[in-house]
């Protein structure tokens, strides 16, 4: 009977996350068109351009090999599979001690691999653009968030997520000086890795300032459909897990009853229309930073996560 | 027959081996027959070894040959952490060989290879098996000298013979440096034999000033930074199948010689040790992959790689000596087992990437990654078996490069309870430079991997490339497969290292076979776990999945068209990123203060038919800052002193009889 529940918690979470990222890339765009007073899309928007995508042919460029084709549902398993291992409305997750914090990194970093090779794959100068800077980005964003974990794990005194979740909703954490720069670090890291303003603009149409557009310009039909719906995925994994961690209001805990996952479900969705909403202010609020300045962005977010680390490190009650 | 005697006996089947090359020299057969023997041979001491390491608890036999200092004897003596070292460099040896009977068909002159090829093996085998200083030295020399002479292999191509003196000056420091340590380690006694060295208690300023010179002498063969400079330039010099036995193994070979000095024979490390250790191995990472970022020489980059990864493995000894001098025997035993983990992956995907660079260099006769590009479209295979080493060197689920990266991440996240503030400072700066290293070393990868196999061919050689022999790839294939297989069933390495954690440190982390559904877990479930199995069947089946939606509800319409140029499609593939462009973000990041980088644009006036011009100038500060002037002052004392060959009779002895005196007086005035 337990298991039973376990895998419909598991089950439910997996595709609650699939059919919530659409939506709410969706609700940020209609918030930020509200915010500079035009009418918007739909916040449905998302599901009908992915079926539209779906629908159309694909026009591969007359270079790339297997690999460019492979790309797009490697990149989209790696987040699914990511973003399937934070806990949303949940702790407790069937599977949650098959990978860690550091895992949904790396799993993360596997599916950046892979799409900074498609971009080279192509043969033109803009897939190589965009990748170099792609991977510029990620060789600082991906420490800065390593040490943000460092700095969670040794809070919470395990790298397993449902465990920190547990940890972070059940017991009396208090105002921590290392949590409050852990968040600020995963929130800048957040922006830079979903390519938001200001580290990039994912509705610029200039080539020459895009950074991942750059990289996944050559692809078209389904494999840009499934491109995009990790897109979405990543941005709805990050705001997951940023609210499990620090904000586990109403998270519910493992092996409460149906009621607790009803809340539970309706507290998240209340976060991700918050989380989303703040998204949508901030980016109306800011510019885009020039590609080079994006460096100082990312260090300090790392110089953030290094501080919280070494705090706890030399002090216990930071 | 005992183990240790079956592994002394393929030892010196190598070495007949390399006699047998000498005899055959010339023939025609000679290089199938002699890849073969080794091939059998290798075999043979890895399944010996393996066997030893994971068969009922090992215990260590000795042997004493009658060779070598007459009071002394040559000894030789097997146990966990050396059987472990011998199936790293037997496992290196067999592949190596494996892929030399294809590959070294193509060798220009192989009688200049043949008879040093089994010889560098046996001299490896031989220093992992020393058990006196003696003969430890004198192995020691013979391998590297071995590894000089393949080093010189191709002697008339420009820069190897620099290649090789530099590491022929840098390998006899190395071993002076050894040679100082063991003699602080005899003691006045001189007693030779590491069971009385062993024995014998250390004075903790013996013991700092060993350790210092083990850091020289086998951080030079490893390749420590600032010590590094030979590697990049011999490694790659060598044969591909021997550059990947060099970085591959011979490092390790080198790291086998700190660990038994500085965990077996020193006893109870001191922990100002481990701060050193960490410092080094943590800016030998970082500095490391800055350096293969900036290199554009397929080779090159894997020899700095190569550096990168020696430093996280002298960063995962550094833990385990901070942990072991405050008595954690736990937290010790997972840093440790982490740094052997990963010198056995490093083994594994090192190697493998050398055997591409070597597939690469036969099919097109280039390493320069400028001149590649496109070769995924005519070495499929190759091309697939070098992704996977460089997915598994970026340490990217759920390939083996992760696994030991992880363990390493989680000693890190041990050491808040160490007592020292040097270390709680240290420790997690260091875990914030290998996390560093290891996302700088995905970007080296996407660049080595991007530049040389995608794209567009940049030069006609990459255009009319082949793929290469069945032996090739045959031994490139096997080593990506255990680069998955140690990634997915990491608990089974796990818990064959155990034996030489309880041999060294006295402690060994959980037995991994009791987790359920093959899952490793360092220290509990509830702390951390991993799986990699469950990680590859998640992926798997996820990507199936959308691969099955997708192609049973969507359009299946597929059309192949020029790619999008902005309205200006770039005609020459020499438009693409290049290995140099690709890395410009990190170079102007990192390398204006690493490498104090500055691009030089000539950007002649409007009118002027003169090309444009971007020179990139970049200055390697070690290579400049310590070795030139060290270079200077020896060239400098040598020409004054070359005056005194030219000095009068009366000359002559009047310096002798100043020097007399002033021995002397130094005598009088010391006792």
């Amino acid at each position: 009977m337990v298991v039973i529940s376990d895998i419909i918690v598991q089950g439910v979470q997996m595709l609650l996350v699939l059919l919530l990222a659409p939506l709410l890339t969706g609700f940020v765009r209609k918030i930020k068109a509200r915010l500079v007073r035009r009418q918007g899309a739909s916040v449905f928007q998302p599901y009908r351009d992915l079926l539209r995508l779906l629908r159309k042919e694909v026009v591969l460029a007359e270079n790339t090999s297997w690999l460019f084709r492979v790309t797009p549902y490697v990149t989209f398993a790696a987040i699914w599979v990511a973003a399937a291992l934070v806990p949303t409305f949940a702790t407790g997750l069937l599977f949650n001690w098959t990978a860690d914090l550091i895992a949904i990194v790396a799993l993360l970093g596997s599916a950046r691999f892979f799409l900074a090779l498609a971009g080279m794959d192509v043969g033109t100068s803009f897939g190589g653009i965009g990748s170099s800077r792609e991977v510029m980005i990620a060789a600082l964003a991906e420490p800065a968030m390593l040490l943000v974990f460092f700095c969670i794990a040794l809070v919470a005194g395990s790298t397993q997520l449902s465990t920190v979740a547990n940890f972070m909703a059940s017991s009396y954490v208090g105002l921590r000086v290392s949590l409050g720069m852990a968040v600020i670090a995963l929130i800048m890291v957040a922006l830079a890795e979903n390519a938001r303003i200001p580290v990039d603009n994912p509705t610029t149409h200039l080539e020459l300032t895009m950074v991942h557009e750059a990289m996944v310009l050559e692809y078209s039909g389904r494999h840009l459909a499934m491109i995009e719906f990790g897109a979405f995925l990543k941005l709805l994994l990050y705001i997951s897990l940023i609210a499990c961690v620090f904000l586990p209001w109403k998270i519910a805990l493992f092996g409460t009853g149906p009621l607790a996952y009803a809340a539970g479900a309706g507290a998240y969705v209340v976060k991700l229309a918050a989380a989303g909403f703040f998204l949508a202010l901030f980016e109306t609020a800011t510019a885009k930073m020039r590609v080079f300045r994006i460096p100082q962005f990312l260090g300090a977010a790392l110089m953030l996560g290094l501080l919280g680390t070494l705090l706890l490190f030399v002090s216990k009650s930071f | 027959m005992s183990s240790l005697v079956l592994q002394m006996s393929c030892v010196a089947g190598l070495l007949g081996i390399a006699v047998l090359a000498i005899v055959l020299s010339r023939a025609k057969t000679s290089t199938t027959i002699i890849y073969c023997a080794t091939t059998a041979v290798s075999l043979v001491a890895l399944f010996g070894s393996i066997r030893f390491l994971v068969g009922e608890a090992p215990n260590a036999s000795g042997l004493v040959l009658p060779v070598g200092l007459p009071w002394l004897g040559a000894h030789f003596r097997l146990d966990a952490l050396a059987s472990f070292f011998l199936v790293v460099v037997n496992l290196g040896g067999a592949s190596a060989s494996l892929y030399g009977l294809g590959y070294g068909h193509h060798d220009p002159a192989p009688h200049r290879v043949l008879p040093f090829f089994p010889a560098f093996l046996a001299g490896m085998n031989l220093v992992v098996l020393a058990d006196d200083a003696f003969s430890y030295l004198l192995c020691w020399e013979f391998m590297s000298l071995a590894s000089w002479a393949l080093v010189m292999a191709h002697h008339r191509e420009p820069d190897n013979a620099k290649a090789s003196y530099v590491y022929l000056v840098m390998a006899s420091f190395g071993t002076l440096a050894l040679l100082l340590a063991f003699g602080l380690l005899a003691g006045p006694t001189g007693d030779y034999g590491f069971a009385a060295i062993r024995a014998a208690r250390h004075t903790p300023y013996v013991a700092a000033l060993v350790l210092i010179l083990m850091l020289l002498g086998a951080g030079s063969k490893a390749g420590l930074v600032p010590l590094h400079v030979w590697l990049p330039l011999a490694h790659p010099a060598a044969p591909s199948h021997v550059s990947a036995l060099m970085s591959g193994v011979m490092t390790k070979v080198a790291i086998y010689g700190f660990i038994r000095v500085t965990f077996d024979l020193l006893g109870q490390p001191i922990w100002p040790a481990s701060v050193v250790v960490l410092f080094l191995g943590g800016t030998t990472a970082v500095m490391g992959i800055l350096y293969a970022l900036m290199e554009k020489d397929l080779k090159r980059l894997l020899a700095y790689s190569t550096i990168e990864n020696i430093g996280v493995i002298f960063a995962g000894l550094g833990l385990a000596l901070a942990f072991q001098a405050n008595g954690q025997k736990l937290a010790a035993a997972l840093a440790f087992t982490a740094a052997l983990f990963h010198v056995l992956n490093h083994s594994f995907f090192k190697s493998l990437l050398f055997f591409g660079a070597g597939a690469v260099l036969t099919a097109t006769g280039e390493r320069d990654m400028d001149k590649l590009g496109g070769l995924i479209h005519r070495m499929p295979f190759t091309s697939f078996v070098v992704l996977v080493g460089c997915v598994a060197i970026s340490a990217l689920p759920p390939f083996n490069g992760f696994v030991s990266e992880w363990l390493m991440f989680q000693a890190v996240l041990q050491s808040p309870e160490l007592p020292q503030w040097a270390l709680k400072i240290m420790v997690p700066a260091v875990g914030a430079l290998l996390a560093l290293a290891a996302a700088l070393a995905a970007a080296c990868f996407v660049k080595a991997f991007g530049v040389t196999f995608l794209g567009r061919p940049r030069s006609t050689a990459a255009e009319a490339a082949h793929e290469v022999d069945r032996y090739s790839l045959s031994a490139m294939f096997i080593l990506a497969a255990l680069c998955l297989l140690a990634g997915v069933l990491p608990g089974l390495v796990i818990d064959a290292l155990a034996p030489i954690t309880i041999d060294i440190l006295g402690g060994r982390m959980p037995i991994q076979a009791d987790e359920p559904w093959l899952s490793i877990a360092p220290i509990a479930e509830s702390r951390s776990s991993y799986n990699g199995l469950l990680v590859m069947i998640f992926i798997t089946v996820s990507a199936s999945l959308s691969v099955f939606v997708i192609h049973r509800f969507a359009s299946h319409a597929l059309r192949r068209g020029p790619a999008w140029g902005c309205g200006f499609s770039d005609p020459t593939p020499a438009a693409q990123y290049s290995a140099e462009s690709f890395a410009q973000p990190i170079r102007r990041v990192f390398g204006t203060l690493v490498f104090r980088a500055r691009d030089h644009v000539d950007m002649p006036a409007p009118g002027d038919v003169r090309p444009a011009r971007l020179r990139i100038e970049l200055h390697d500060l070690v290579w400049e800052g310590v070795y030139l002037p060290i270079v200077g002052a020896v060239g400098f004392s040598s020409d004054r002193l070359n005056r005194l060959q030219f000095l009068t009779i009366r000359r002559y002895l009047s310096l002798v009889f100043a020097t007399l005196v002033t021995l002397l007086l130094v005598l009088a005035i010391w006792s």
